[in-house]
């Protein structure tokens, strides 16, 4: 048992002088919690479950019982609950506050999803038992496909990606396994650079080359820089729509056009549908294959970095290749496609594989039917134009102080370079940690990597207009202090969070990755 | 709309500020031909009510694990998981927060995969352990293209005793870039021998402990037929539980272990979302896919986690990446790492030896059953068994009857033979009714 | 200083005999930031002129380090292992990469100098 005491500053001022200059004794502040690590807590003798006795006259483990201890702490259960819950007060959520954060659609999470998750026809219901005993289930999922194609009108969906990058591998191996049925699996993947990192690392997981196209000043694809790239050696594209400037590509018909022209096909990042969901349908557009990415346009909860959920999309040429397993209604009702043999058996398609075991983030599909049901046809077009409209606020309200990497209108992200800062030796990192003492979660910083110091914001449809309002207000206030050499504010940002700024260059030469009992506890100070 | 906040007056202020006198004025940039006029073909909006009634109707639909006596695994496993999680899991700032960008706000996050790393590290015997992958088999598939990298060969060998779905993802994943997988025939009886299908070309070796037929097997002198070859041992863990009973990868030579962790803290959901664990040796860091978080200080010196060695990721390396993922199981490590907190030592030796004991008992009642054989010597907390008639009818016929008693091996495995062959999985939630109950359905429809 | 050579990807190389010591520039490192790892090449491998040979790292940033020129990897600096802010403190002395047998000295010629390096920078700001 090591749990630290120390003693902190508490009422820390922005410009980094001792307020009242109160130490406390706890090493707390209020209602902000100190907690150690749950392996500095434990003592021996404790649980947080009770159990009946084991009968363990009988041992089937061959020789292999474990013998060495392995090191969990104990803990009773009011003990685990409070440590997790002081935990989570140290995070930004949603729930709490506009959490800006460009191309993660952080949008809000209805609790009627969470509850139709939890039912225990869907939550408490196993993989592989008998289809009859879960046709409420292939049903779901049967049902949620016929939304999504609907709503992109593309005919086909492969529903078992567990999150968006498994989703574009998904996409590209059809897209491989489709080149090789004709013969030449070609060799080059033209990605946008403005893309996503996970559009490059995809491409070469599927044994293709990465070919980057340059954007044009506008911050759309240069379709004629595009033009000069298509042979018939190039496989595909992977564009995002809207890109990750927030922006529409315009020419969009053109490049799918050019791309249908050459043999190759017209891979959609759907990271951004949210701008468009009922308002446009990518298969109207000419993209051949799309993943959705169901964490962001259709609110299934981010989670702290998960789970997603990333069905994919796409054309009837594309979807013989769909990888297993997949649901299909007969007579009978519904059943899973699940292996090679069964394909044969039903005469159709040929698999290029499988993603991943079992048929897909079910519990994710839950709450995203839920989601698209409550919103409805009419009420899914309202999300993509209030989200739209939202960003488009945001850039009228914020042009004249920041500085908007390209002219409007944006889709329901708006991007910001840090061209207003030029001179003021303050960059975009520390503007976003002054944001964060302003109570907000700041957007997606250095990202897209084509645009200096960028700032991609996007509200999402979920912000009132109060809301936005505070926060607009907010950022003209903190851009005119960076213009007036208010300095401090930012240099030392973040004052107020549950830590300053964190030294990320130490934890990168010296990993240390996790708790090792040998090691002594830290010295307070 | 309920979700929505804006009022028309609102959205017509906003407008005006902006200078545009329709909404569709924003959309400029769609070619016109094809900017939607009228929603699509879908039903329109609809309250609690009705969502809840239309999905509570097809949740009806199926036949909950917990309502049946039930011993269906195979990779997927129906443990208690105690209330406290599914509450704390819930917390709004665990909930609807995303990936920690921002250290300074996602202290909770940031130690919370601290600690999870940390556990996954102590429960495989390994030094490190990411911060979590999709599930087993993609995590599984990730470790087979990280010992190409480590190793600089192409070849890997697959165990008969590896979960098949985990088998197929290797497969798919390797099949479009330079890597060759070698399989080794199904292994029902727990009988294979790798040693001779290592050579100097070989990366890896991967096998599954428990096997995917229930086999429990000693690691060690596989372990070092690979090392002696300079590959790779890989070992996955299917049931997360069994190494509160059984030694460890970690410490019978394995390089890699990746795992399912779904029994910790997670249901079984229809499969997903499920929860990929991955540990190595910390001399293989900065070849292992996924987000890390690690130890350092803020700028007063207190103690403080970040998200680090970022530069093997996609959003740095882009086509070096060491993998494509991003999003990863989240919520389900933060499940996983509460449960685990609430058993403790003891609880989770105690759950193990729970697990193993229900498994023994059921293997005994079902041994003495007329046209039933158990096939192990050894097992956790699953087995497999051979019956008179084909597993895939017995298994219908008894769900018909109100049982749900195990997975036919010829679902997973077709074609291969083995139709008359059964999984059985037991759990701490088995009870002796439903051990009982088992046995005269298999005494009935094997009659 | 001046028996320095550069290249355009910001490499330096000092040649003694037929062997070569090289590293990045001191405009490389601060460009880079605060170095927190570096991949070297290994002791015996092959490089061509202009190809990868080393990737050195920092926070947010992985750059691959290409060979100015043509040879045989004779020796890496094992220090920068464990402390690798030797490239941030010493970029052009302690913190050097690796050396090299050179294959082909008549590379050099295509390298700049000091001076032809220094004006090569201004003219990229």
């Amino acid at each position: 048992m090591s749990a630290r005491s120390q003693a902190h500053s508490a009422g820390r001022q922005a410009d980094g002088t001792e307020g009242a200059g109160i130490q406390t004794h706890s090493g707390h502040r209020g209602l902000q919690m100190e907690e150690p690590l749950i392996f500095e807590l434990g003592s021996p003798g404790r649980k947080g479950v009770d159990y009946p006795d084991a009968d363990t006259t009988t041992d089937r483990l061959g020789g292999l019982a474990r013998s060495r201890a392995i090191g969990l702490p104990s803990l009773s259960e009011p003990q685990v609950v409070r440590h997790y819950v002081r935990l989570s007060q140290k995070n930004y959520a949603i729930d709490s506050g506009l959490y800006p954060l460009g191309s993660c659609t952080m949008k809000h999470n209805p609790r009627l999803n969470e509850k139709m998750a939890r039912l225990p026809g869907f939550s408490d219901v196993h993989p592989l038992q008998p289809a009859s005993t879960v046709q409420g289930a292939l049903e779901l999922i049967h049902t949620l496909a016929h939304w999504l194609i609907e709503l992109t009108g593309l005919p086909s969906v492969a529903i078992s990606p567990a999150a968006g990058a498994h989703g574009e591998l998904c996409g590209m191996m059809a897209i491989r396994a489709a080149h090789e049925a004709r013969g030449n699996p070609r060799q080059r993947i033209l990605v946008p650079d403005s893309a996503h990192g996970t559009n490059p690392a995809t491409a070469v997981l599927c044994g293709y080359a990465v070919d980057p196209v340059p954007s044009l000043p506008n911050g759309r694809i240069d379709l004629s820089a595009l033009k000069a790239k298509l042979d018939d050696d190039v496989a595909a594209i992977m564009l995002t729509n809207p890109n990750t400037c927030g922006l529409f590509e315009d020419e969009i018909i053109e490049v799918a056009e050019a791309v249908h022209a050459v043999g190759a096909y017209f891979y959609c990042d759907g990271a951004n549908f949210n701008a468009i969901v009922g308002k446009v349908r990518p298969g109207d557009l000419g993209i051949d294959i799309m993943h959705l990415n169901l964490h962001k346009t259709f609110s299934t909860p981010h989670g702290g970095g998960g789970p997603g959920s990333g069905p994919v999309v796409m054309s009837a040429e594309l979807a013989p290749f769909a990888p297993l397993p997949y649901v299909v209604s007969g007579p009978d009702g519904f059943r899973l496609v699940e292996t090679p043999a069964d394909q044969s058996a039903a005469g159709w398609g040929s698999a290029f594989g499988r993603m991943r075991s079992f048929h897909g983030q079910m519990g994710m599909f839950v709450r995203a039917l839920a989601y698209m049901m409550s919103h409805g046809a009419d009420g899914l077009r309202q999300v993509a134009e209030d989200a739209v409209l939202n960003a488009n606020y945001v850039l009228a309200r914020l042009k004249d102080v920041m500085t908007p990497a390209y002219d409007g209108p944006c889709m329901h992200e708006v991007l910001f370079d840090d061209d207003f800062l030029k001179d003021t030796g303050i960059t975009t990192l520390d503007f976003a940690k002054a944001m964060i003492d302003e109570g907000f979660h700041p957007m997606t910083v250095y990202f897209p990597l084509i645009v200096h110091g960028a700032m991609l914001t996007e509200p999402t449809e979920s912000e009132s207009k109060e809301s936005l309002d505070v926060f607009i207000d907010t950022l003209r206030a903190l851009a005119g202090d960076a213009k007036a050499g208010k300095s401090e504010r930012f240099l030392g940002a973040p004052y107020l969070a549950p830590r300053r700024r964190l030294d990320e260059t130490q934890a990168a030469r010296k990993p240390r990755l996790r708790w090792t009992p040998e090691e002594p506890a830290e010295a307070a100070e | 709309m309920r979700y929505l906040p804006h009022t028309a007056h609102d959205r017509g202020d906003m407008m005006q500020v902006i200078g545009v006198e329709n909404v569709d004025d924003l959309f400029v940039d769609v070619p016109r031909k094809a900017l939607l006029q009228a929603p699509v073909d879908l039903p329109m909006h609809a309250g609690e009510i009705e969502v809840e009634r239309a999905l509570s109707a097809m949740a009806a639909r199926n036949v909950p694990a917990g309502s049946v006596p039930f011993f269906v695994g195979a990779g997927a496993y129906r443990h208690h998981v105690p209330a406290a999680v599914d509450h704390l899991v819930q917390r709004s700032e665990f909930l609807t927060a995303y990936t920690p960008y921002q250290p300074e706000v996602s202290q909770g996050t940031l130690q919370v995969l601290f600690e999870f790393q940390t556990q996954v590290a102590l429960l495989t015997g390994m030094d490190v352990a990411n911060a979590s992958m999709y599930d087993g088999a993609s995590a599984c598939a990730e470790a087979v293209m990280m010992a190409n990298r480590v190793t600089r060969r192409r070849r890997a060998v697959l165990s008969g005793g590896l979960h098949p779905h985990y088998r197929d993802v290797v497969d798919t994943q390797a099949r479009f870039v330079d890597a060759e997988i070698i399989f080794n025939p199904a292994d029902a009886e727990g009988l294979e021998n790798l040693v001779d299908l290592i050579d100097d070309e070989t990366s890896c070796v991967v096998v599954q402990n428990p096997t995917f037929f229930g086999h429990l097997r000693d690691l060690r002198d596989l372990a070092n037929a690979c090392h002696a070859r300079g590959a790779l041992l890989i070992v996955a863990v299917a049931e997360v539980v069994s190494l509160g009973a059984v030694t460890p990868p970690g410490a019978m030579g394995a390089d890699i272990v990746v795992g399912e962790g779904q029994s910790l803290g997670n249901a079984l959901n229809f499969g997903g979302p499920y929860l990929g664990l991955f540990a190595a040796r910390a001399r293989f860091v900065r070849q292992m896919p996924g987000r890390l978080c690690g130890e350092t200080v803020d700028a007063e010196g207190r103690r403080g986690f970040v998200l680090t060695l970022s530069t093997r990721e996609q959003h740095i390396r882009r086509e070096k990446a060491t993998s494509n993922i991003c999003t990863n199981s989240g919520l389900c490590s933060l499940a996983f790492t509460i449960h685990l907190s609430l058993l403790g030592e003891e609880g989770f030796k105690h759950l193990a030896a729970l697990n193993h004991a229900k498994a023994c008992k059921t293997a005994a009642v079902l041994g003495g059953i007329d046209g039933v054989s158990v096939l192990n010597d050894t097992f956790f907390n699953e087995f497999t068994v051979r019956l008179a008639k084909p597993a895939a009818t017995v298994v219908d016929e008894l769900a018909a009857r109100g049982i749900m008693s195990g997975v036919p091996v010829s679902r997973l495995m077709p074609d291969t033979g083995q139709d008359d062959l059964m999984l059985v999985a037991a759990t701490e939630t088995t009870t002796d009714e439903d051990i009982a109950a088992l046995a005269d359905g298999l005494r009935g429809v094997l009659r | 200083m001046s028996d320095l050579r550069f290249t355009k990807e910001h490499e330096w190389v000092r040649v003694e005999g037929s062997t070569a010591t090289v590293g990045i520039s001191e405009y490389a490192q601060e460009q880079l930031g605060d170095v927190v790892f570096v991949e070297l090449p290994s002791v015996g491998a092959d490089v061509e002129a202009g190809g990868d040979a080393a990737v050195v790292e920092s926070v947010k940033a992985a750059s691959e380090v290409y060979a100015p020129v043509s040879g045989k990897i004779t020796d890496v600096n094992g220090d920068l292992e464990a402390s690798p802010g030797l490239v941030n403190e010493s970029a052009e002395g302690d913190g050097w990469f690796w050396k090299m047998e050179l294959s082909d000295p008549d590379e050099l010629g295509e390298l700049m100098t000091p001076d032809e390096y220094k004006t090569f920078l201004e003219e990229l700001d």
